[in-house]
């Protein structure tokens, strides 16, 4: 183990990007990472694959790299598992790193697995803190277990590296610091197409007017209280008047009033609104998990026992069904007295998903 | 077509109760089920099953109950089932669990070629995603993940297209088979078992393996062939309340529109 400890140095964070664009989190691993490199007296790299990535390299020494080590060749140019792992295997075990970063996304997590049963090293999943252990020198990764019911923290003592996939949003990124310089190490790891075994054949973006439910500043959701359509059509038109995006809680998507893609929790997705309603929901740790990050949390419930009334920032006994036009119904003129809403983007809804036109 | 779908039986989380004294899990608080992925993957494999043809068998590693979780599948219409269970298999990792369910997969192959891998896109116990690309890589075949539809198979060709999620929509992928894919839930919508799969079903015995039918690395499995290790468990720190407004509800509504309407002007789209 001594040896390993010896070997093994610096905090490397897997650079996500799709053509050219930088995933957010990539930026937000980097924070942290430095983090972790001050503990430990080490520096950050971020690793870069790609094709034609090199105006990219500038940005992540801005934002804390001090190195970063590129491969740029068109067969990068999407990700793909096959060449990533291959390429990224190829960085790690010339340079050896003692702790690997990457983003808790689907590519992140894709690659992770990959690159640790490969490597054999162990990797933790979806971590939401990370520190480092004082004495012994090594990664503490904590992340929620069992639905969310428990949180672990989880150790690998003697492989190298210690790997860790993060969850978008719970890290923070450094602030942008244009005078800042770092080393930029190029490789060249050349893989023949010919020899490949899947192929990107195109790439399908959300509609850009949809607003992802993990970037929306106001999200009004819902769950069992909301009991059927009617209740779903005030949610909607809350979400137009206040310009948020509707989403639910598990209650209300297996009762089939939410989408599934707008599930908020431990299935669902995390986010971190700057104000959250929570409209009939009991707020069971599955769901109240994926709010944490939540700025201000409204509860509306007629139970004012019930875990969601006890963590919000202001809670409201009584029927989510009753309650719901009376808001849209005042908050519609405050917003109107306070501002012109003729100059405003007016909010369409289409599908339970506000969309600008 | 020859499709193994690789299952999990796991504690239903959302009945699962924390023992507050002691911060574990009580288990036996919480009824077993098949892995919700695993059975959209299920379904998946049997519905390809009967537009090519071909059979379906499904793999699990665990204790002898998990027998019930492979009867659950045969309900759901798989061909056979096969359970890893060992006392040496416990306290697996990750890692350790890709190996060891790669081993029994290798063991299928050896008298049935396989074309196609299923897995859910990850447990909801572990919640890792791990496993799947692990035994891809072990088996040296192609990995996609996080699949939401399959668009087509040419089996001329022997491959397959499908859409498999991404941060801001999806990607279009083909790949070679065998392969093997991880599904969400998007993919298909679970339909009911015949009743003649659940008499088969109750009837069923799976194929069992241990240790012995296999000339296996022990230093690969277990708590020994696991590089991570649970340091504590914890539980979530949790919000503290705010504030619980009172009046008449035209009244707290008041107060909360005034308190929040600045910020929704800032915050808007």
């Amino acid at each position: 183990m001594a040896d390993i400890e010896k070997e093994y140095s610096g905090v490397w964070v897997f650079v996500e990007q799709l053509e050219g664009k930088l995933a957010s989190v990539t930026l937000e691993l980097i924070g942290e990472a430095k983090k972790l490199a001050t503990s430990l007296n080490v520096q950050v790299s971020a690793i870069l694959l790609g094709d034609k990535v090199e105006n990219m390299i500038s940005t992540l020494i801005e934002y804390g790299a001090d190195t970063v080590y590129v491969i740029d060749n068109p067969v990068y140019h999407f990700y793909r598992a096959e060449t990533y792992m291959k390429a990224f295997c190829y960085l790690v075990e010339k340079y050896k790193p003692e702790i690997l970063l990457m983003g808790a996304t689907t590519t992140g997590r894709d690659l992770a697995g990959a690159v640790a049963t490969t490597l054999k090293t162990g990797l933790t999943a979806d971590c939401t803190a990370l520190e480092i252990d004082q004495d012994k020198k090594i990664l503490l990764a904590s992340r929620p277990a069992f639905g969310g019911n428990i949180m672990a923290t989880i150790v690998c003592k003697d492989h190298r590296p210690q790997m860790a996939t993060v969850r978008p949003k719970v890290m923070k990124k450094l602030t942008h610091d244009f005078n800042r310089t770092g080393k930029v190490i190029r490789e060249v790891f050349a893989i023949e197409e010919g020899t490949l075994k899947t192929m990107v054949l195109r790439v399908v973006k959300n509609n850009a007017e949809n607003i992802k439910l993990e970037d929306a500043n106001i999200i009004i959701s819902g769950g069992r209280g909301i009991q059927n359509e009617y209740g779903v059509k005030l949610l909607n038109e809350l979400a137009t008047v206040l310009g948020g995006v509707v989403a639910g809680s598990r209650g209300a998507v297996e009762k089939n009033l939410i989408d599934n893609k707008q599930q908020v929790g431990q299935t669902g997705q995390t986010v971190s609104p700057k104000l959250y309603f929570a409209f009939g929901i009991s707020g069971a740790i599955q769901h109240t998990v994926g709010i944490q990050g939540a700025e201000t949390i409204i509860a509306i419930n007629t139970d004012s026992e019930c875990p969601m009334m006890k963590m919000a920032t202001y809670s409201i006994v009584g029927d989510a069904l009753k309650i719901l036009p009376k808001l849209i119904d005042v908050f519609k003129q405050a917003l109107s007295e306070t501002k012109d809403l003729e100059h405003r983007n007016t909010n369409v809804i289409r599908e339970g998903v506000v969309t600008n036109e | 077509m020859h499709i193994l779908v690789c299952v999990k039986q796991v504690p239903d989380t959302t009945e699962i109760k924390l023992d507050p004294k002691t911060n574990t899990l009580d288990r036996s608080s919480a009824p077993t089920i098949i892995n919700s992925y695993d059975a959209h993957a299920v379904e998946e494999a049997v519905k390809i099953k009967s537009h090519f043809g071909g059979k379906v068998s499904v793999i699990t590693m665990g204790p002898l109950q998990a027998q019930d979780v492979i009867k659950k599948c045969i309900e759901m219409g798989a061909d056979d089932g096969y359970l890893l269970s060992d006392r040496a298999f416990a306290g697996s990792d990750t890692l350790s669990t890709s190996y060891i369910l790669s081993m029994g997969i290798k063991k299928i192959m050896e008298k049935n070629s396989i074309d196609l891998v299923f897995c859910g896109k990850q447990a909801i116990d572990g919640d890792t995603a791990q496993v799947g690309p692990g035994i891809a890589c072990r088996l040296g075949i192609p990995q996609l993940t996080y699949v939401e539809s399959i668009e087509s198979f040419d089996l001329e060709r022997n491959v397959v297209v499908l859409h498999r999620k991404i941060d801001d929509g999806y990607e279009v992928v083909q790949a070679k088979l065998p392969c093997l894919i991880t599904v969400e839930k998007d993919i298909n919508e679970l339909s009911f078992s015949p009743l003649t799969n659940m008499i088969k079903a109750a009837r069923y015995q799976a194929v069992s393996w241990s240790i012995n039918d296999f000339t296996a690395d022990l230093s690969q499995m277990g708590l020994k062939g696991s590089p991570t290790s649970v340091r504590r468990t914890f539980p979530p720190a949790l919000r503290t309340g705010g504030e619980l407004l009172k009046g008449s509800d035209d009244e707290i509504i008041e107060t909360l529109v005034n308190k929040l309407k600045g910020g929704i002007l800032q915050w808007q789209i």
